[in-house]
């Protein structure tokens, strides 16, 4: 498996660390409420089909990414650096 | 029998090896078995379960049957096929799962209870009693099946991995393959090919064909000649492509030496390669099909196409009578290869009553072959015409039941193939894998021609891809003929018609495992064991499921396929796993301290990677505990060296660096002076505890955070992850120290005594209090000093550009000696931090919570940080949790245990009544009692109570009294002293 990294081009998967879902990067406010909280912190759908992870490429230029993939077809469908994603999302 | 005049050996170079102890020769280009069939030997193996004779019946990596061990000692590489396997001076190989002999093997005995040894007789027969099943019936089953073994000794071969980039791989160097590379190479991209064989050229190199009315060969050797001398060209021979992956990744095993009878010192056996191809073209060929006729496994029955290749190839003809049996035009070949070579055919037998056939033997059509007779190797078959049954005398029978395409890569992504009617096989589907394409037979086009043609368009189409503009390449002429086939898949007999010949696997047990409700493809083959062979069915798959069809009544295309999983052929693990093997597995990590450590005898042990010092034995000293006791008094009366470097170490700037490291920390540290030092907590954004350390403040927009030794990556990972992907305008930036400084801990009540004699400028209790920190300048070396203590001693910690670590500890050593001091180790360490009621990543192991540890005041109240909102759910703050105590034996049994439970003392120690566990453990020279620091249920509560540890593995019951977790000076007066 291969990765782009919007830094460094495209590498091994070996370089990257994996994290789980890109939901991360949307942390609730702290008085958000249990629902949302859990909702970040524990509750994830197990999907087959298009996901988008959190990826770190731990060996290359520390950068973390937000990778959109497709778990059923192994398509990397977009690689982009998580501060973008926020930067982007914040707008 | 060796033919004079053909071949592609070379005749000048003889060469000598042995099989089964008997010497032999060969030549130079020569496999292992084609030298042994020019040698007249046909018996090459035994089968796995009937213990059959078995002979060679393929020419390649497809090989089922002749297997065997190649080499002597610890290296011996055993299941080694000798159709890949080229000879070499001395080469020594030996036959395998027989006993005594090969031509004597007592175990051949099971073939004469075939009825009873079917598919799934060990599941119905090894059934009770049940305690035979470890000890009778597995030991028994394992000796009497089973292949070639490793020798179990340390094998010092060493292999390989790599990785390879190109813009097309051309996989597979046949007609399809060498015009494909051809085509990308006069293009400029940059080209693989690789090819499983020592030789390129595939079939070219095995048939008579002409290109441009010259010899195959001598066009393949052309075609290689022009991509060698090219740039952008990288030729791979003897390297098999074993897998697809994604993204365009691809698994290949290259066999750099073992062909070799003096290989290079530093070349490896083997090499694993990853090549990441941006396309690639699959020109793998295809694989001549068995027929199963009754008694079609005895050595002499072989396929017509390797009948042919060890002719045209090597020169050698496996018999001197050759009969042929076939369904297909393309098995005439054969004949009439052999007869124009001077070998008499014994007859050409055509299972097609209307197959076109001339040649100057006698000709059979519409018959087939019923039964074969030689108990060693075959001597003669029985042919069933329309007119009756023959016997017709032959040592050498040649069979096609048509090709099957080589699509395995092109499932390795979950793909199936589809069924082609008109060529009776399966093709590829396309785009399987994304950026792979099939040429030539590997798409079911068998001529030469079309796959000339074949190879060049799909290289077009990959150049396509990659937007290269393909330059106009004139094919040469070649055969084109058509591939005329009616199946036949099973022949209608007395006898047993074998399908897998390795796992002995016959027509009848596909049957049975029909008749069994066994019926779904893939249950057939794990209830027979059908395809489950070192061939991984290649020979036997097609022709199995055929059958299976048939005996449920469904067509071929509705019974499907089994799986192709990677790897296409056998890939050794130790080639997978190259530079892995010991050390290379876990590399080491040493301290700047190692080598003075290492001097002064200490054992040490593993943190991680890193090698830190249990204890620092004096030559008095015979167990651990008394030089660990000697070590902590020392620490507690005088002064105690430590390496400490091993801690992580994250330098972090910038103006934000205050703000967030508020927000990883659970405490504040925008508050924190510059030159001062604060012990931090760090949670997991679910609220558990993370990790601990002191950081100082170096500057105002200028700290030095310190991790545990085990979360040093962790931690730095994560303090990207919040700057990254949540504090992204922060103005922060971190880099690991960790191996920039070495670190020491100077600790006892005469730490600062010591410390004065080499500092520059000598320090005092109120310019240096508990907690500072700064620059310092120690014998004219710049250095960072910080009062800081793990041991709850007056203590220091120096850190000093690493390359004058060992010189330093050499030093501080040398001191603190004079000074009734010395160093101490890990096991000291942890005695003077559980004295103190310090935590490690023992107590924060991932469950517990800053309450839980008694730091919940730790966590601010007036700002926000990581994992304080989940650390509020009530679950994580209930005071019935287990929370941090420290136990004392007060009984007559003194003994504490780590992992032991507690419970109340009139309880009954179940499960149940659980009220929690002992984490860490020490014996006291301090206090002379031993500790323990454990999680008890609403511990804090509990100080002065009565508690049991219960271990049931040592059978210990204590009676301890619950305590503070700090056992000594809790007030801290010594640090600050």
């Amino acid at each position: 498996m291969r990765l782009k990294c919007p830094l460094c081009g495209e590498r091994d998967r070996r370089e990257f660390y994996y994290v789980g879902d890109a939901i991360a990067l949307d942390r609730p406010t702290p008085d958000a409420g249990d629902v949302a909280w859990d909702d970040y912190i524990h509750n994830r759908d197990n999907l087959a089909g298009v996901t988008r992870d959190l990826w770190y490429h731990e060996s290359g230029c520390s950068a973390w990414l937000v990778v959109t993939r497709n778990t059923v077809t192994h398509e990397v469908l977009s690689t982009a650096l998580a501060s973008d994603v926020k930067r982007g999302a914040a707008k | 029998m060796r033919v004079e005049g053909k071949g592609l050996i070379n005749r000048d170079t003889r060469v000598g090896f042995s099989f089964d102890g008997q010497r032999y020769t060969g030549f130079e280009g020569d496999t292992i078995a084609s030298a042994l069939l020019a040698n007249d030997v046909r018996l090459t193996g035994r089968s796995f379960k009937y213990h059959r004779p078995r002979g060679i019946l393929t020419a390649g990596s497809e090989e089922p049957n002749a297997l065997m061990t190649v080499g002597e000692g610890p290296s011996q590489s055993p299941n080694t096929r000798a159709t890949t396997q080229d000879i070499f001076e001395g080469l020594v190989a030996r036959s395998q799962n027989n006993w005594p002999s090969l031509k004597t093997d007592i175990l051949s005995v099971n073939d004469a209870f075939t009825n009873f040894l079917s598919a799934g007789f060990y599941y119905k027969t090894f059934m009770w009693p049940r305690s035979f099943w470890e000890k009778v019936y597995e030991p028994f089953i394992r000796r009497a099946a089973g292949l070639g073994a490793l020798s179990g000794k340390h094998d010092d071969d060493r292999c390989e991995k790599a990785f390879a980039f190109c813009d097309i791989l051309v996989i597979g160097s046949g007609p399809s393959g060498l015009i494909a590379a051809l085509a990308a190479a006069r293009a400029g991209a940059d080209v693989i090919l690789a090819e499983e064989d020592s030789r390129f050229g595939g079939r070219l190199l095995t048939e008579t064909y002409t290109l441009d009315e010259k010899p195959g060969h001598i066009w393949v050797d052309e075609v290689i000649a022009e991509l060698e001398a090219m740039d952008n060209v990288r030729l791979m021979h003897r390297t098999a492509v074993t897998g697809a992956y994604d993204q365009g990744t691809y698994g290949a095993l290259e066999q750099v030496s073992n062909h070799l009878a003096a290989p290079h010192a530093d070349a490896p056996l083997e090499c694993f390669w990853r090549i990441v191809a941006k396309q690639a073209v699959l020109c793998a060929g295809a694989i001549e099909r068995p027929i199963a006729f009754p008694m079609n496994d005895r050595p002499g029955i072989m396929t017509a196409s390797a009948v042919r290749a060890y002719l045209n190839r090597w020169g050698v003809v496996p018999g001197r009578e050759v009969a042929v049996f076939g369904n297909n035009d393309d098995a005439h070949r054969t004949a009439h290869d052999l007869a124009a070579a001077g070998v008499k055919v014994a007859a050409l037998i055509d299972s097609r009553p209307d197959a076109d056939v001339s040649g100057d033997f006698p000709v059979y059509t519409g018959a087939e072959v019923v039964d074969t007779k030689g108990r060693l190797g075959l001597s003669e078959v029985q042919i069933r015409t329309a007119s009756g049954t023959e016997t017709l005398k032959t040592d050498c029978l040649a069979m096609s039941g048509g090709w099957n395409p080589t699509l395995h890569l092109t499932c390795h992504m979950n793909g199936r193939p589809i069924w082609n009617d008109s060529i009776a096989a399966f093709v590829p589907t396309p785009n399987m894998v994304p950026g792979l394409d099939v040429a030539g037979a590997a798409a079911g086009v068998f001529s030469t021609k079309g796959a000339l043609k074949s190879g060049l368009f799909r290289a077009k189409k990959a150049l396509d891809a990659l937007g290269i503009k393909t330059p106009s390449i004139p094919l040469p002429k070649a055969e084109d003929a058509a591939y005329n086939i009616t199946p036949l898949w099973q022949v209608a007999g007395k006898g047993r018609a074998w399908l897998d010949f390795q796992n002995d696997v016959t027509t009848k047990d596909v049957k049975q495992a029909a008749a069994e409700n066994f019926a779904s493809v893939e249950h057939m083959k794990r209830y027979t064991t059908q395809g489950m062979a070192t061939d991984q069915g290649k020979n036997s798959n097609v022709g199995a499921l055929a059958v299976l069809a048939d005996a449920t009544g469904r067509a071929i295309p509705e019974t499907g396929t089994t799986t192709f999983r990677p790897p296409f052929t056998p890939v050794s693990i130790a080639a997978m796993g190259a530079g892995g093997r010991g050390k290379g597995f876990a590399p080491e990590r040493f301290m700047t301290s190692h080598a003075a450590t290492v001097e002064r005898a200490a054992p040490m042990i593993e943190a991680g990677l890193w090698y830190r010092p249990s204890y620092f034995p004096r030559p008095c000293e015979t167990t651990w505990r008394q030089s660990c006791d000697r070590e902590v008094e020392m620490v507690r009366e005088s002064v105690g060296i430590a390496d400490v470097s091993t801690l992580g170490k994250i330098d972090i700037q910038g103006p934000d660096a205050a703000a967030f490291l508020d927000f990883v920390y659970t405490n504040t540290f925008s508050t924190l002076k510059v030159g001062r030092t604060r012990y931090g907590l760090m949670l997991r954004e679910d609220g558990y505890v993370m990790d601990d350390g002191t950081t100082a403040r170096l500057g105002e927009h200028h700290y030095l955070m310190t991790t545990t030794t085990a979360a040093a990556g962790p931690v730095m990972r994560h303090l990207e992850y919040v700057h990254q992907c949540l504090c992204l305008d922060m103005n922060v930036r971190f880099i690991s120290v960790t191996e920039q400084w070495a670190q020491f801990a100077v600790a006892g009540p005469k730490s600062r005594k010591l410390l004065n004699t080499i500092l520059d400028a000598p320090i005092e209790n109120e310019s240096w209090p508990f907690m500072a920190c700064g620059p310092v300048t120690l014998l004219g070396v710049d250095a960072r000093l910080f009062r800081i203590s793990f041991s709850g001693e007056h203590a220091y910690e120096i850190a000093v550009p690493a390359r004058y670590g060992d010189a330093l500890f050499r030093d501080l050593l040398a001191r603190a000696e004079a000074l009734g001091g010395g160093a101490y180790g890990m096991e000291a360490l942890n005695v003077l931090r559980i004295e103190k009621g310090f935590i490690t990543h023992a107590e924060i192991h991932g469950r517990v919570t800053a309450f839980d540890i008694g730091m919940e005041r730790m966590v601010s109240a007036k700002k926000d940080c990581i994992g304080k909102p989940a650390a509020a759910r009530p679950g994580l703050v209930d005071p019935e949790r287990e929370r941090l105590v420290g136990i004392k034996p007060i009984g007559e049994v003194k003994q504490l245990v780590a992992g032991a439970h507690l419970f109340n003392p009139n309880d009954e120690a179940v499960r149940v009544n659980d009220q929690g566990y002992v984490i860490s453990v020490c014996y006291s020279p301090t206090l002379d009692s031993n500790l323990g620091l454990a999680f008890l249920k609403n511990g804090p509560a509990r100080h002065g109570e009565t508690i049991m540890m219960v271990d049931h593995l040592r059978r210990l019951e204590v009676q301890c009294e619950v305590c503070h977790p700090v056992f000594l000076d809790k007030e801290g007066e010594k640090t600050r002293g």
